[in-house]
Formats: structure tokens, sequence, C-alpha cells
């Protein structure tokens, strides 16, 4: 599978993480910050995949490679401050170290699909895991057909990337549609839920590829307006979160039915994992 | 290690105790069954006076009771609490140690262990959790070093069972009880009144070799045959029975069946199946570091998915019911770890069934899930 | 007349309605521009129209004391504006403020009212032209109100 890329499984114990260097920091908003890691080893990865972060004595997460692929040198990801660990890296600053572990995972198809319309529809933090993607599709746009991206968040206060979409807002020939759950009477853009966005966009749903990522509650609502689009669900593709302590497969924690999150996923076609999603607890 | 694949030889109980002193000689630490706490565990053996000669014990669901037998065997019992695991994936590892000085920070990994043990009386049901466990520790993308260095160095002295246990269904598993494969030497214990022999094959050149240091004799077809009568006898006796040929399917389509409600209830959620499972795998990982925050460790630890902890993510557990960790584990053992690892994770030893608290007995969970009688599904 | 029906030819609230029916609830509009900063209706006051947005955008707003203005929803050309008409008491719920240029045509509630009430027929027409979008919107602010922004992590 192209869109895998493992680099660390032929180390000797790939559970030991290697402290890398923290070479930008940059508070995305009161929750978010995004830092780049200058790796030892550079390692390539593809859009989607995600390296666990290890925070001197506090633990270890997994998070998704929010940069440019193109770019591995340069390692960048963006974290929502939640616990202990995402709190412990939220307080780093240029220079300091953090344990690197990765890539690991299986990534968005975006290989697969060239010449396809390409659809992303981000929830929350759910915009960094995809960005990649965009970077990718900007660098390649000859290549691809219509390109859309909805991104929701709580509130404009929450919006991360802020000064990339709005280039991205003026990009020719990409659609970009930003929903926020509520307001001030200073945002002039859109307030309301994400998908109904996807009636703004335009693109051929015999030959679009989506990828969403965003929590599962959100993942679920979207692939069934894509479906009702006319997307076949073989070609929506969503990131799954769950718990995980290793990323290769042992600890047994991410597990959602016969699928390891951390090795089968994080991305996973939307057919293969529909059936599962409608247990509850799975 | 391969199968049997020369005539066997047999062994007295002297004989025995000169292929411990031999394989301890070639630099094995020597596993073994002993009597600890009203229980078989497997420890440090030293000579065949450290084996629970005599013993036998009486296991169903939620009972493990040791009791006398009529005569000396040494391996009169079926497994205890504890597999081999405990050896090859240890309960608690230490996997690194970091060190910051200043700007620089080091990470050193835990050496994999370099002794080499010799696991004395591997039951066949054993041997095929080690393969199983094989398949996920060392068989993927990812090999865990500590693991692959215990396995590599391990020597098996298997042993075919003389005795079912009561919660035992290794026959439904197709997992024993006859040793096939995977060890180094396997035994079979004979007892008949006036004779108390071993006989013994070998699997590999290490067994041969080993077989080779100690007084053996070719065994006779007399005892050949005893043999496979012992072996015989066991797989007629087992405990439990359970039909296992299409158990992906079963639960899979019955993820929503009551039965999950139902044993929900009696249920404790105490992770005991999975702690004595030989084929439970699942890890967690805790990491420490000293008051001045110089020094930091990684531990893992064996964990549960019976715990409310291990589906947590951000705002709370995916899996917070009893009903969904019970099925997480059931489905896990017998359905998808087909899909994930290309066989069952079942291997019919019993353990939890005897080892649970309030009796909840796997095969008995099946059978009310597939809509059959328990009674009929015995006289299978 | 002739002008309003036009327009109301061309937005998607009237796709597929039979003339008669076209006709018949152009007797109950008018065409309407909010210039930016200006309210349709306001919390409280008789609801007493809606609106079918042709051009422009308007803001569903509340004011929580202490927290100001804040937007709950936008609503875009194309869309309707207003359900609070269709049951007594007509009082309108929230603040609807054009946030652009907004053109748009202005039903007469009462009106409207009066014409389904005598024939049941255009009723269910109208009926059925109100419910999916309120009912999106319900669903929608059920996804909100779930928060689960709130619960993402990449």
């Amino acid at each position: 599978m192209p869109q895998t890329l493992k680099a660390c499984a032929t180390l000797p114990h790939p559970m030991a993480p290697i402290m890398t260097p923290v070479t930008r920091f940059i508070r995305e908003s009161e929750e978010v910050f995004t830092f780049d890691l200058a790796p030892e080893q550079v390692a390539p990865f593809m859009p989607g995949q995600f390296n666990m972060l290890y925070a001197f004595g506090v633990g270890e997460i997994p998070i998704s490679i929010s940069g440019d692929s193109h770019a591995p040198e340069r390692l960048t990801h963006t974290i929502r401050a939640v616990g202990p660990v995402s709190a412990a890296l939220g307080k780093l600053k240029a220079g300091d170290r953090v344990g690197l572990r990765g890539p690991f995972g299986v990534g968005w198809p975006i290989q697969e699909y060239k010449g396809f319309d390409v659809l992303l529809i981000a929830g929350g933090i759910g915009l960094a895991p995809l960005r990649p993607v965009i970077y990718w599709l900007l660098r390649h746009r000859a290549a691809y057909g219509r390109v859309g991206v909805l991104y929701g968040a709580r509130t404009p206060d929450d919006l991360i990337f802020r000064a990339e979409l709005e280039e991205w807002r003026r990009t020719p020939d990409f659609q970009l549609g930003v929903a926020v759950e509520r307001a001030g009477p200073e945002w002039t853009g859109d307030v309301g839920y994400v998908t109904p966005l996807l009636s703004k966009l335009r693109f051929d749903p015999a030959d679009t590829v989506a990828m969403i990522c965003g929590p599962e509650v959100m993942f679920r609502a979207t692939a069934l307006a894509l479906e009702d689009a006319g997307i076949a669900d073989s070609r929506i593709f969503v990131s799954m979160e769950r718990n995980m302590k290793c990323a290769i497969g042992h600890c047994g924690h991410c597990q959602f039915g016969p699928h390891f999150i951390c090795k089968d996923g994080p991305v996973h076609p939307y057919d293969r994992v529909r059936n599962l999603l409608s247990y509850r607890e799975l | 290690m391969a199968k049997a694949d020369e005539a066997a030889a047999v062994i007295t109980v002297e004989g025995l105790q000169d292929l411990l002193r031999a394989i301890r000689a070639r630099g094995y630490r020597a596993i073994g069954p002993t009597l600890q706490n009203q229980a078989i565990v497997y420890d440090d053996i030293e000579s065949i006076d450290d084996l629970p000669r005599g013993w036998t014990d009486e296991q169903d669901g939620g009972l493990y009771r040791l009791t006398r037998r009529e005569d000396e065997a040494l391996f009169g019992y079926s497994v205890g609490p504890q597999s081999w695991k405990k050896f090859l994936h240890e309960p608690r590892l230490r996997l690194w140690t970091a060190e910051r000085r200043g700007e620089d920070t080091s990470v050193t990994p835990e050496a994999p262990p370099s002794d080499r043990l010799a696991f004395i009386g591997v039951r066949a049901c054993e041997i095929r959790a080690i393969e199983i466990q094989d398949r996920v520790l060392v068989g993927d993308l990812y090999v865990d070093p500590h693991y692959k260095a215990r396995r590599e160095g391990a020597l098996i002295v298997a042993l075919n069972c003389g005795k079912a246990g009561g919660t035992c269904f290794c026959v439904s598993m197709h997992a024993g009880p006859r040793v096939k494969h995977g060890f180094d030497i396997a035994l079979t214990e004979l007892l008949d009144g006036t004779e108390h022999v071993f006989l013994v094959e070998t699997g590999s050149d290490e067994g041969r070799a080993i077989l080779e240091q100690i007084p053996h004799d070719l065994a006779s077809s007399r005892e050949v045959d005893a043999a496979e009568a012992v072996i015989a006898q066991t797989a007629s006796s087992m405990g439990r029975q359970m039909r296992s040929d299409d158990l992906n399917e079963l639960l899979m389509n019955n993820l929503e069946h009551p039965r999950w409600n139902e044993v929900a209830t009696r249920c404790l959620t105490c992770a005991n199946c999975t702690l004595v499972c030989p084929t439970c795998f699942c890890t967690s990982v805790e990491d420490a570091s000293d008051l001045t925050g110089e020094r930091a460790e990684r531990w893992r630890r064996w964990d549960s998915c019976f715990t409310m902890d291990f589906s947590y993510i951000h705002g709370g557990s995916v899996r917070a019911s009893t009903k969904s960790r019970y099925r997480q584990w059931m489905t896990h053992k017998l359905a998808t770890w087909i899909d994930q690892f290309g066989s069952s994770g079942c291997v019919g030893c019993g353990r939890c069934i005897t080892w649970c608290p309030v009796g909840i007995d796997i095969t008995e969970e099946v059978c009310a899930i597939r809509g059959c009688d328990a009674s009929a599904e015995e006289s299978v | 007349m002739k002008d309003i029906a036009e327009l109301l030819r061309h937005h998607p609230f009237a796709e597929g309605l039979d003339e008669d029916t076209m006709a018949l609830i152009a007797g109950c509009a008018k065409n309407v521009v909010r210039q930016p900063g200006d309210y349709f209706f306001r919390e409280g006051a008789a609801a007493d129209s809606f609106y079918l947005v042709r051009h422009g955008a308007v803001a569903l707003e509340a004011f929580v004391p202490g927290r100001g203005t804040f937007t709950f929803l936008t609503i875009k050309a194309g869309e309707i504006l207003g359900a609070d008409w269709l049951i007594p008491p007509y009082r309108s719920s929230f603040d609807a403020r054009a946030i652009e240029l907004t053109r748009a045509i202005s039903f007469d509630g009462k009106c409207l009212r009066d014409k389904c009430e005598a024939d049941p027929r255009v009723g269910y027409e109208m009926m059925k032209r109100f419910i999916p979008p309120l009912l999106k919107r319900l669903q929608s602010a059920r996804m909100q109100a779930l928060g689960m922004y709130d619960a993402a992590n990449a």
C-alpha cells in the first residue's frame, strides 16, 4: 500500500522514542498548538500517518502529522491540550526535546485517486491530519479534479491554521467552506453544522473521493450525507481514534472489531467500518 | 523445532532427573510445575523433587482444588492458573530509561534478556498458545525484542497430558492433548502400578543432543501403545466441549444478542480470565520520572480489556458497560482473532472458566448464543 | 404581481410547484431588501412574515447578558427564513439580522395561513416544502448541542 510507510519497523527497539528537538512552536488557539520537530533520521511519511510523541517523564500519545509530506525533515504536529501529555507538550518551546516514534499507520489514499474530485471534511482539530492532503493537492493540483474543503469548528476563536484558511480561500479552483457552531456579530462567515455546506460544493459524485476527519459522531453523519450526495461508500474515507499505547499492533488497546486502528488505520474506507460503527461500545 | 521425527525412547524417573540435570548443565534455567499456595505454579526447579509428585487437581467453573493421587505421578494434574506467558511476555517489564542532562537527553532501551529458559512440562494447548503469541509479538511487521530473545532461547520439554482437567476442551480447539510440533523434547508419563517411566520423543537437534547425554532405551511397541492409550484416554475425557468451526460468523452476526446483557449481570470485570489466558497479550505502559525530573522510565505491564481505562479516549471510555467489555474479550478471542492472526485465540485450556470467580464458562456462553441446549452440546 | 411570481419561480422553495399554486401564494408575497445590519425580525416581536432569501446572508442571533450577541445559524440564498409564523402565538424566537445586502421574498403569514386553511392541497404542498429544511436544521442543532468538536482530537 503506497499510503503506508513504516520507517521504524526495522528498529531493534520499536518502543523506544528518539529524543528530537522542537524547532518552532506556534499557538493556534487557546487550546491548540503546533510545533515542528527536526528528526535526526529523516523518514518519509504519507498524509494521514501519525507519530507517537513522548513528553519527558509524563507519557506518550499518538498525534497525526499535520505538515507537508514533501518536507519530512520538518515534522509538524498540531495538538489540542486535553490531557496530561498533551498539556505537557503544550509547554514546550523551540530547543526542547520530544520523544518521537513513527511514522505509523495507513494514511489517506490520495495517490490512488488521481484524476478524481476530492472532498475533505474536517471537524475541530480534524483539520490537522487533513492538512498534509491539502498540501499534496496544492502541489499536484493538475493531477486532480475539483477540490472542496469543509471545516467545522466550535467558534471563530477555535479555528486553526487561520492564515492558511485565508490563503486557501483565495486559491483558484479551491472551494473552501468554514462553519462555526456559534459566533459573535463580528463573524461574517457561516454559522451552523458543517454538512449542510456540502450542497454549496461542486463535484461529480461518480468521480469523487471524500476524506473525513473529526469526532466519530460527526463522521458518521457526514459519511451518510456524502452517500446521499451520490458518493460510493468505498470512496469515502474516515480517520478513526481509539486508545493507543504502542502503535505497533502489540498492546491491543486500539482494536475496533477485527481492525487495529494503529496498523490497519487510522484511515479506513467507510464501507469497511460502517457496519461495525452501527454497534455501540464496540 | 519440528515434529517428532524418530523412534521414541524411554527413560525412568531417575532418567528424568538426569534429563533435568543435562538441561541445566547446558546453561538453561529450568522452569517447571511446583506446588505453591495450594496450586500448580510454574517456577524454577532444580530437581524432580520440586515437581508436585502424587498431586492432582479438581477443576470446574470457579473451582480449583488440589487433591492427592493414589499414585506417585509427577505430572498427574492439568494446567494451573499460570501459563508460560509470564516468562515469555513478562507481566511487568521496563522498556527503557531516559536521562536528561541539560540540553542532552538520551533514551536507553532495556537490553533483551540473555538467559535461556527450559520449560518443563509444556502441554499441547500451551505450545499452541505460545505459537499464537509468536504470531502477535514476533510474526508481524513489528517485533517485540524481549519476547523474541526469550522465545528464541527457550527449550521446550513438552508433555502429553495424562489427565484432562474438568474445564479442558483442547480437543474442540484442535490444540491437544497430543503434542505434535513446536517442542524439543516431548514426554508421556507411563504409570501402571509396577512401572513408572516416560516415553521420550525429540523434535529438534537440541532435543536429540540432550537425550544423547542421558541413559535411555528404545521404546518398545508396548510402551508406544501405552502412550497412545494415555493420550486417547485424555482426549476422550475432556471436561468441556465447544463447537468451534463457525465462531467468527456466529459471534459477529450476534453482536446484539440478549445473552451479552445476561452474562453482564454475572461478570465482575475482574480481568481474571485475561490474566490466566495463555494467549491474551494486551499491555499498557506506565511512565514515571524521579523528583529531579532528570531521569524517566517507561514500564510495560499486562493490561485487560475488562478495565474501564482500557478503551479510554479523551472524554470517556469507548466500552463503558460490562456487556461491551465481555463482548470485546470473547469476540476477540474466538472471532476477530481469526481475521487478525489467522487462527482462533483460544486453545481450550479452560483456565478462564476455572479462574472466573463467578464461574462464567466460555463454552456455555457460546452455546447460549448458538441457541443450543448446554447439555446437548456436551453430548456432541 | 407577475414580477413576484417570476422571482418565486427561481427560488428552490418553489421547485415543482404548479402555476396555479404559485400564483395563489404570490398573492401573499412582496419583494424586500435589507441593508447589512438591518433586522428581518426581532426576538419577541410578532412573527407576521416569513422569507425566501434570494441573495445575501442572514444571521440568526440570540443575546446572552454578559456574553453578548452570538450567532447560531446563518441563512443563505435559496433558503427559508422564519418559522414562528406557522404556529400560535406567532412570535419570533430570535433576532434575524442581515449580514450582507440581502434580497428576499417576504410572505404575509396570515395571508398564507388562510390560503392553506382554505385549500388543504395547498397547505400540504407548503408543508412538504417547510418540513425538510426545518428538520435538517433540527438535526444540525442537535449535532451542535452535542458539543462534539469538544471531543475531537487528532
